[in-house]
């Protein structure tokens, strides 16, 4: 199984070097070929891996494959770590990414850097694999951060747009930004527990608790706290939550399949996945989890709201993704970690395949991002047109569909949560249900349904993308569809995760509630009907209805009345304005003062040249003694003379 | 396999000998002869040291490969030199190095081609000495004569305000290692000898402990460079040519921090532990204040200067903290830690800021600009320029697996285990580093083309690539199996480790 | 009868007369080799005053290596002033101030 696993690691790490540095000699086609191969590899031998794991109930596998440096006594390591977690993340990884492979084809075809974006992927798909599969926490940080490169280089892959080179740059800082936490997470893990190997770690946590740490003199913290708050930091990067979500809408400057892959699907749960994975210590401390809680319900509901004065198609994806983000997470917060897991697998579905979607309608439209640009699609895009039906209705949560599963699961989580801030995370998921519903089909309607508004050239040559692009989006329409439903049991209910998370008994008691009262799939669709979230989407459905086809001129009188709140939303709360302002500006600024007036004023001018400029000043006044007369050194050396013979005498004479 | 050879003195000697042959026989061989041979000494002292690296023991913290002579006997000066686990990592580097700056300067130097070659021969025995030399004295000798090719080959091909930048450093370094004299004349009075491991060995009160460290910190902080004596580097970096930066980079540097491993850690272990606080503080500084410098920078140069000096600053913090890390953990093996991240630190700091500082060359060789705001939109005409440049640049930002990841991971660890505020201050180097280098990439490389003079850019020859291609291996290798590098140093580190915690106040006399 | 401090009286005064010549004189540099000449021979004279009277003859035989190195001394000094002349048209003290800081 080891074996296998590192072919699963390495395959497209071999397909991304290929075609990374060999793209002009294998060409085009080489290049998608050995890299949709190496993916393939993986992905069947994922699949492998997980009937192994999950389904045949073989031991997890836990494995060190060399040893990376020993120092201090400890050993780092690398190796792999194969429970039903990682499992699941491992399937759903390479599947979406074999998907995008194959879509990116159709997608990329007209690009001339075709085999670097292919060679980009595939290195994403080994660092999302390094990470989800790594036993230890350096690991952990090298895929953490491996993939943030990827990104970092796949934001920037139309490198000569401005936008996207800004992008870029400031996805990588924000990200840097929650390594920071991160990595004083791992520092203190290791302090305290001297090892990072996980089952090290997980088993000393217990022993953790009621340990506490001074870092501020007189102020006692939890230690089990600070490390999961810290951790957290981490997630919040990278999964995107508020306060460091700023970088994942301008993200959208990339190309669409990696807004799919890395954006919606694998990436950014990363740090969904990186708090399940650290349950055991989560577990043991309520601060974080109500941290983690409240943080995830204000990313939940607040970038919901974004998502509906965006006119960018794949903004507004962008944004759905940040609000289910914060579902996620307020999963975490409630200790309901397989919901998030499980939210986890069917929005990484059905998002990936609404931004493979969104993607296909601006291949049809041009390259034109801009939805008031579009409508009525639905006629010369029929794929298209109902896989994006089926993903739209999946984000909202339609019973029956993957997503109404998931959702419902959190909210019903988080209701029946003792976690201190429970009460606000259930309003924030409830109304946020709303939002989701009312921005996703102001979305469908108004590419799809109502009057074409593209200029008539456009309108001419649209028509349905070509195979490699609408194969991916049937196939990720299906399990958008089916996974929910299939899932739900084994994963919330049953014995599914196994020992991979762990939930303390006073947390496990809502799941346990709903377990109980869970009798199958079609009862629990009904009795979903009849809660508030049924009625809340539909109501968000219905009101797009109304907004978007019945009285198209209604959203501007509404924008209009509502002008102050709809300018804080147009202004993204203004985040952005206030970390251009205060952090870029002030870093600049710090360092232009320091430069400035330390370096240049203070160290060199004053005492680098000063203490120059003062033995010049002392010799200039010495100069004046050298006037270049013989007779004064003769003079000068008499008066020595004398003097010294004077002492001389004196001393004699005495 | 034991051979007799004095491995080490040939390490010393050949390159030394060498550089003069190739600069007084350089009128009669040629321009074109010159620039083979001088390649074919350096690889053959590279070749030589690896034999070094092959035989080498790394279970016995004693020197290797001793050679003792006597030198001037009336001062029992000693031609005494050898090789630990400290010392070889930075020799192989030196000869490493060596090789890259002579092919750097291949086709680009055309004035007094082979003054050039023989200076950095030269350099590289000088070097090479400091760093196995076992008799203080013999130490000081390399120390010092080290500047004198430095000087030249800033001075005759460096930029238009040479004259400035060479004689800022010359002051600079030449100031603190007087004082340096003055510390190992006193050691010599005490000793009676000039022994390194005599004056390792002798004992001393507090007072004189704390007398000799400071004068050892002026010296060897200048060389690190550690704030606030640092302004010389970024002068001489922008003047000097590429290869003269490159190894100022690469191994200068580092003779700073391996001047506290070798003398001011064991010589003065009680006034190392009296000032790791302040030692410490000016470690924080430097990583912290000069990050920020390094962002607003201009100059390209300038910045890579400034950002050595930042990295370095996980050097001095990495060798000083392992104080109070026993004074938090009670266990000498995590303060060792801190020690081999700094040591990590130094050697992959080597690779990574000479590469950046190739880099550099590269561009300024075909446009003659150093400012970042001449570039924009490198890529579309060196896009495989752009892609060793990219992978140089994230290692510089700490990416893991890249080398420059290592050193400061192991640091920021043993320094949690200090104190938690020198583990979150030296962190900010994750957002800094990562700023201010990538922010100047996006300006040179990304974007696009605003200078008309960018169009003309042609993308690296195969001599450039072979170079960059080089250290990209060595960046990589570094970074995803640091292990070699670490078992060579665990033993000398541990010893090391066990000297410094031995309080020299007991024994001393009263 | 002369007596040794007769002889010294001389000495000194010669000594001063070349002292104050050499601080004096603003014109010509013979001039001061000629007072170094004289501030030798001022020398020379209590070498052989006291060789008198010590009855040692060492003290003559040193006013011979005197004399020799004096001799050799105002040689090059001539010659250098003959250079010198060559080149600057001038062997005014005033002139000479090529040290001057």
């Amino acid at each position: 199984m080891k074996e296998l696993c590192l072919i699963i690691v390495l395959a497209p790490l071999v397909g991304a070097v290929l075609a990374g540095l060999f793209g002009r000699s294998i060409g085009r086609a080489g290049a998608h070929w050995v890299t949709i191969i190496g993916v393939g590899i993986s992905f069947l031998l994922s699949a492998h891996v997980f009937q192994q794991v999950v389904l045949n109930d073989v031991e997890p596998l836990n494995t060190n494959l060399y040893t990376w440096l020993d120092t201090g006594g400890i050993s780092f390591h690398v190796g792999f770590l194969i429970d039903e977690l990682t499992a699941t993340m491992m399937v759903v990884v390479t599947f979406v990414s074999l998907m995008v492979h194959v879509y990116t084809i159709g997608y990329m075809h007209e690009d001339p850097g075709y085999q670097r974006f292919f060679s980009y992927i595939s290195l994403f798909t080994f660092s999302m694999l390094m990470l989800v599969m790594a036993n230890n926490f350096l690991q952990l940080f090298f895929g953490w951060e491996a993939v943030g490169l990827v990104s970092y280089l796949l934001i920037g892959f139309w490198y000569k747009k401005d936008t996207a080179i800004y992008a870029n740059l400031k996805a990588f800082l924000v990200n840097r930004v929650g390594d920071f936490g991160f990595l004083l997470g791992i520092a203190a893990v290791l302090m305290v527990c001297g090892s990072l190997d996980y089952a090290t770690v997980f088993q000393a946590a217990p022993g953790l608790v009621g340990k506490t740490v001074s870092i501020i003199d007189g102020h006692e913290w939890s230690l089990l706290t600070l490390i999961c708050l810290l951790l957290f930091v981490g997630a919040m990067g990278k999964s995107a939550q508020v306060p460091l979500h700023v970088w994942l809408p301008d993200s959208m400057e990339g190309p669409t399949p990696i807004s799919a892959l890395i954006h919606a699907a694998t990436m950014v749960t990363a740090g969904i996945f990186m708090v399940s994975r650290m349950s055991p210590l989560f577990e043991l401390t309520e601060t974080a989890l109500s941290v983690v809680l409240i943080i995830g319900s204000i990313t939940a509901f607040f970038m919901g709201l974004l998502g509906l004065v965006q006119n960018d198609i794949k903004r507004v994806v962008a944004y759905s993704t940040l609000s289910q983000l914060g579902y996620m997470t307020v999963a975490l917060g409630a200790s309901a970690y397989s919901a998030a897991m499980f939210h986890l697998m069917t929005h990484a579905f059905f998002k990936a395949l609404l931004f493979l979607a969104a993607g296909s309608v601006i291949i049809g439209m041009h390259h034109e991002q801009d939805m008031r640009k579009m409508g009525g699609l639905r006629k010369h895009m029929p794929i298209t047109w109902i896989t994006s039906l089926i993903g739209s209705l999946a984000l909202i949560g339609f019973p029956g569909f993957a997503g109404f599963f998931s959702k419902d699961a959190i909210i019903e989580a988080v209701k029946l949560s003792s976690t201190p801030g429970a009460q606000i995370g259930y309003y924030a998921c409830l109304f946020g249900v709303f939002i989701t519903a009312l921005y996703s089909f102001r979305l469908y309607f108004m590419v799809f349904h109502g009057k074409g508004r593209m200029d008539h050239h456009t309108e001419e040559h649209l028509h349905e993308s070509p195979a490699v692009v609408w194969v991916p989006l049937v196939a990720l329409a299906i399990p958008s569809v089916v996974i929910g439903a299939i899932a739900i049991q084994p994963m919330l209910f049953g014995d599914y995760f196994g020992a991979s998370i762990f939930i303390t008994e006073a947390h496990a008691k809502g799941l346990h509630h709903m377990a109980e009262h869970f009798h199958g799939v079609l009862p629990f669709m009904l009795h979903g009907m009849m809660q508030p979230p049924f009625w809340f989407a539909m109501a968000g459905v219905a009101t797009a209805w109304y907004l978007y086809m019945q009285a198209p001129h209604l959203p501007a009188r509404i924008a209009a009345a509502l002008r102050p709140l709809q300018r804080i939303l147009e202004a993204k709360y203004g985040f952005d304005a206030f970390n251009e302002m205060f952090f870029a500006g002030g870093a600049r600024g710090t360092g232009g003062l320091l430069w400035r007036f330390g370096d240049v004023r203070l160290i060199d001018g004053l005492l680098v040249n000063g203490s120059a400029r003062l033995v010049g000043w002392f010799s200039q006044l010495l100069r004046g003694v050298q006037s270049g007369y013989l007779y004064h050194y003769a003079f000068a050396m008499i008066v020595g003379l004398l003097a010294l013979l004077a002492v001389f005498v004196h001393k004699v004479i005495a | 396999m034991q051979l007799d050879l004095p491995i080490l003195s040939i390490c010393i000697w050949l390159p030394i000998l060498g550089g003069l042959w190739v600069i007084f026989a350089g009128s009669k061989l040629g321009e074109g002869m010159v620039r083979v041979q001088a390649l074919v000494i350096s690889i053959a002292v590279f070749l030589i040291s690896m034999l070094l690296y092959q035989d080498f023991d790394p279970t016995t913290a004693a020197m290797q490969f001793t050679e003792r002579m006597t030198w001037i006997e009336a001062f029992k000066v000693e031609y005494h030199i050898g090789a630990d686990g400290i010392a070889l990592p930075l020799i192989l580097l030196t000869t490493f190095t060596t090789i890259l700056v002579i092919g750097a300067g291949w086709e680009v130097i055309e004035d007094r081609v082979n003054q050039y070659m023989g200076a950095f021969l030269i350099l590289e025995g000088l070097m090479v000495g400091v760093f196995c030399a076992l008799d203080a004295l013999l130490f000081y000798v390399f120390w010092e004569a080290m500047l004198i090719p430095m000087f030249l080959i800033i001075g005759i091909w460096g930029g238009p305000k040479r004259v400035y930048a060479t004689i800022k450093f010359f002051l600079y370094t030449f100031l603190g290692s007087v004082l340096m004299l003055v510390a190992l004349l006193y050691l010599y009075r005490q000793t009676g000898s000039f022994d390194l491991a005599e004056m390792q060995a002798v004992a001393l009160t507090a007072t004189e402990q704390k007398y000799i460290f400071i004068a050892f910190l002026l010296a060897f902080a200048v060389k690190v460079p550690m704030w606030p004596v640092h302004t010389w580097l970024p002068d001489a970096h922008v003047e000097a040519p590429t290869g003269g930066s490159v190894v100022l980079a690469a191994i200068m540097l580092k003779m700073g921090g391996y001047g506290f491993i070798r003398f001011s850690l064991p010589i003065t272990p009680d006034a190392a532990h009296a000032l790791d606080s302040f030692m410490i503080a000016l470690s924080l500084i430097a990583v912290v204040y000069i990050g920020f410098v390094a962002l607003v920078q201009q100059d390209m140069k300038k910045l890579i200067a400034y950002s050595s000096i930042s990295h370095m600053g996980f050097v001095t913090l990495g060798l000083f903290m392992m104080f109070q890390i026993y004074a938090n953990t009670g266990n000498w093996q995590d303060a060792a830690m801190g020690i081999e991240g700094a040591m990590v630190q130094m050697v992959s700091h080597g690779f990574i800021s000479g590469a950046m500082f190739l880099c550099v060359g590269v561009l300024y060789d075909r446009l003659h600009s150093r400012q970042i705001n001449d570039y924009g939109g490198v890529v579309n005409y060196m896009p495989k320029f752009a892609a060793f440049m990219l992978l140089f640049s994230m290692a510089n930002a700490g990416l893991p697996a890249t080398s420059g990841f290592v050193g400061e991971f192991i640091v920021i660890l043993s320094a949690y285990k200090a104190s938690f505020w020198y583990a979150f201050l030296a962190s900010t180097t994750l957002i800094l580093g990562a700023a201010y280098t990538l922010w100047m990439y996006k300006r040179v490389v990304f974007g696009e083309v605003r200078n008309p003079k960018v169009a003309t850019l042609t993308d690296i020859n195969g001599r450039e690539a072979l170079i960059l291609g080089t250290l990209a291996v060595m960046v990589l290798l570094f970074g995803i199996w640091p292990a070699p590098l670490l078992d060579m140093m665990h033993v000398s580190v541990e010893h090391l480790v066990e000297q410094v915690a031995q309080s020299k106040l007991s024994v001393a006399r009263l | 009868m002369l007596s040794l401090s007769h002889y010294l009286i001389i000495g000194a005064a010669l000594f001063c007369l070349s002292v104050a010549g050499i601080f004096i004189n603003r014109k010509n540099v013979i001039v001061l080799l000629m007072c170094i000449e004289l501030m030798l021979l001022a020398v020379n004279m209590n070498f052989i005053a006291f060789s008198h009277f010590n009855q040692d003859i060492a003290g003559q035989v040193f006013v011979f290596f005197i004399l020799t190195v004096a001799a050799a001394e105002s040689a090059i000094g001539l010659a250098i002033l003959v250079v010198l002349f060559r080149n600057r048209n001038s062997i005014n003290v005033e002139d000479l101030d090529a040290m001057k800081g």
